[in-house]
């Protein structure tokens, strides 16, 4: 029998603790006795499994234990008194083992438990924190750390989610046929949404919060494999493996940003960038129209692959960027594709159709706004006009170490 | 289940309609209303007199106190409601987008509490 490590041990639980609650939550039919039977499991599972007492099937075990405990939960707990018979029943009844441990059933069950904690029907943080809390298996702490806000308010919100679960009647199902799309691409905006937070935080101290950008990243490799052979969702895990792989190079020991310019791209993680490569390839080959987040991987891609900041190929990223405007536009796109624009017919033009967006009302209270245009105005040598930018694009961020790039750029105009 | 799906609408722009624009929109409504009796979900449903009819009571220290108008002065206001009977929420959901007016106005969708 395996000798095991509490490390070993606890990298188990948060590989096999949210798929064993995704069957809890189907079996039990309640998502607040779901996590209590799982967390009676896992302290069963703590005292026995470091001893060498590991099942075969960790994730078959952690369910056919919490369902007994569910089972020992309703029979002693007064709120299910009146429907006791009738649950422990139903609990019986549908947790045949033999039948259920198989991987495509809890795989199904995932699926639920990731689209059901992404329903329209929750505002979209809330659906961010219920996957992270139900799904990734993050404490209501970390959840609230993600968040900015007190354990106390993150502990209320999920509550309520969970309560509004049970009582709107959000179904624990897959969507089906045409309903699917709608939803899978809310699934990945959450998740991209996990993502983008961990890459450049909204506001504090740490330019960065790769556990963040990790768990997204664990998310979309597990939706990949439960739903095979869509490149949305190859593209959107290319997307941030490639942004991901950067990380080493985006900000000093100090905690400063280097811009991608300054970089030094042997810190970069190209095991990683193989990878994205690879997946933007095979999301671009897909049948059907190109996906957003696959381009936006291709145009990742062709900066991974640069040998430095002046021989990218911008020609060919503007071209995608105009791709991207196409199926997607978005002020935000127009933005960075004028940010690429300069990079090729230079900083004038770039200015001139940021002028014609402003113009148009596009971007209103976009933080990074005046930041591009601080950029454009100091290359062009107009640092007066620069300076104001760069003014309004401090008052404008939450996050220290952008407030300290502005400061530092004032200073060098100087 | 049971879910109230209650239909809000402009009051203002509702008074704006043409009259061929009128029989339309009644035409969709008895289509509609036809439909969802037709699958089962149908439980009721109703139109209401605008706001301007309406009268809001509230007792406090046992005395009662009645203003005239809505309890709410809102830019869209409770027109008329369904209840119907559906399987989850999803459902629940997909019959409220086919209500008429949720081309222009919004619908808003309740579970009925259950008493147990």
């Amino acid at each position: 029998m395996l000798k095991m490590t509490p490390t070993e041990v606890e990298i188990i639980f948060r590989d096999e603790a949210g798929r064993a609650l995704a069957t809890l939550i189907r079996l039990v039919g309640d998502f607040d006795l779901a996590e209590d039977a799982l967390q009676d499991a896992v302290a069963v599972a703590l005292e026995r499994w470091p001893g060498g007492d590991l099942p075969s099937n960790p994730r078959a075990w952690l369910v056919n234990v919490g369902r007994n405990k569910a089972i020992d939960r309703v029979r002693r707990n007064i709120a299910f008194r009146g429907r006791q018979q009738q649950l422990t029943h139903e609990l019986l009844l549908n947790a045949l083992p033999s039948a259920d441990a198989t991987d495509t059933v809890l795989d199904d069950d995932m699926l639920r438990l990731i689209f059901t904690c992404c329903h329209p029907s929750f505002a979209e943080e809330v659906q961010v924190a219920l996957t992270l809390r139900t799904v990734c298996g993050l404490t209501t702490a970390q959840v609230a750390r993600a968040f900015l806000a007190s354990e106390e308010a993150m502990a209320q919100r999920l509550l309520r989610a969970k309560q509004k679960i049970r009582l709107a009647g959000i179904p624990y199902e897959v969507p089906e046929r045409e309903a699917l799309e709608p939803r899978l691409r809310g699934v990945l905006a959450v998740i991209y949404l996990v993502f983008t937070e961990g890459y450049a935080a909204t506001s504090g101290e740490d330019l960065m919060r790769p556990d963040l950008a990790r768990e997204a990243i664990r998310l979309a490799r597990l939706i990949d494999a439960l739903m095979p052979g869509r490149g949305e969702i190859k593209g959107l895990l290319a997307l941030m493996l490639l942004h991901d792989s950067r990380r080493a190079g985006r900000e000093t020991a100090g905690g400063d940003i280097v811009l991608l310019e300054e970089q030094d791209r042997s810190l970069w993680d190209f095991r990683q960038i193989a990878e994205g490569v690879r997946l933007v390839e095979e999301a671009l080959r897909m049948p059907g129209r190109p996906q957003s987040y696959a381009v936006q991987a291709a145009i990742a891609a062709l900066h991974a692959r640069a040998p430095n900041y002046k021989d990218t190929d911008w020609p060919q990223i503007a071209g995608l960027y105009e791709v991207l405007l196409r199926i997607s536009p978005s002020p935000v796109i127009e933005l960075n594709h004028a940010a690429v624009v300069s990079m090729v017919d230079g900083p004038a033009r770039a200015l001139a159709l940021i002028e014609a967006l402003e113009a148009r009302g596009g971007l209103k209270g976009y933080e990074l706004l005046p930041a591009v245009r601080a950029d454009l105005l100091r290359r062009l040598g107009r640092h007066d006009a620069a300076r104001e930018a760069y003014l309004a694009a401090t008052a404008a961020t939450q996050l220290e170490p952008l407030r300290r790039l502005y400061a530092r750029r004032i200073a060098e105009m100087r | 289940m049971q879910y109230l799906l209650m239909i809000y609408r402009s009051e203002a722009e509702l008074g704006h309609m043409t009259a061929d624009d009128r029989r339309k929109m009644t035409a969709e409504y008895g289509a509609f209303t036809q439909s969802v009796i037709q699958s089962g979900h149908f439980k009721a449903g109703d139109g209401l007199q605008p706001t301007t009819t309406a009268t809001t009571v509230r007792v406090r220290d046992g005395k009662t106190l009645t203003t005239d108008g809505p309890f709410a002065e809102t830019r869209e206001q409770l027109g008329g409601y369904y209840l119907v009977e559906a399987k989850d929420l999803d459902t629940a959901l997909a019959i409220a987008a086919r209500i008429p007016g949720a081309k222009t106005g919004s619908i808003e969708v309740r579970p009925i509490m259950i008493y147990n």
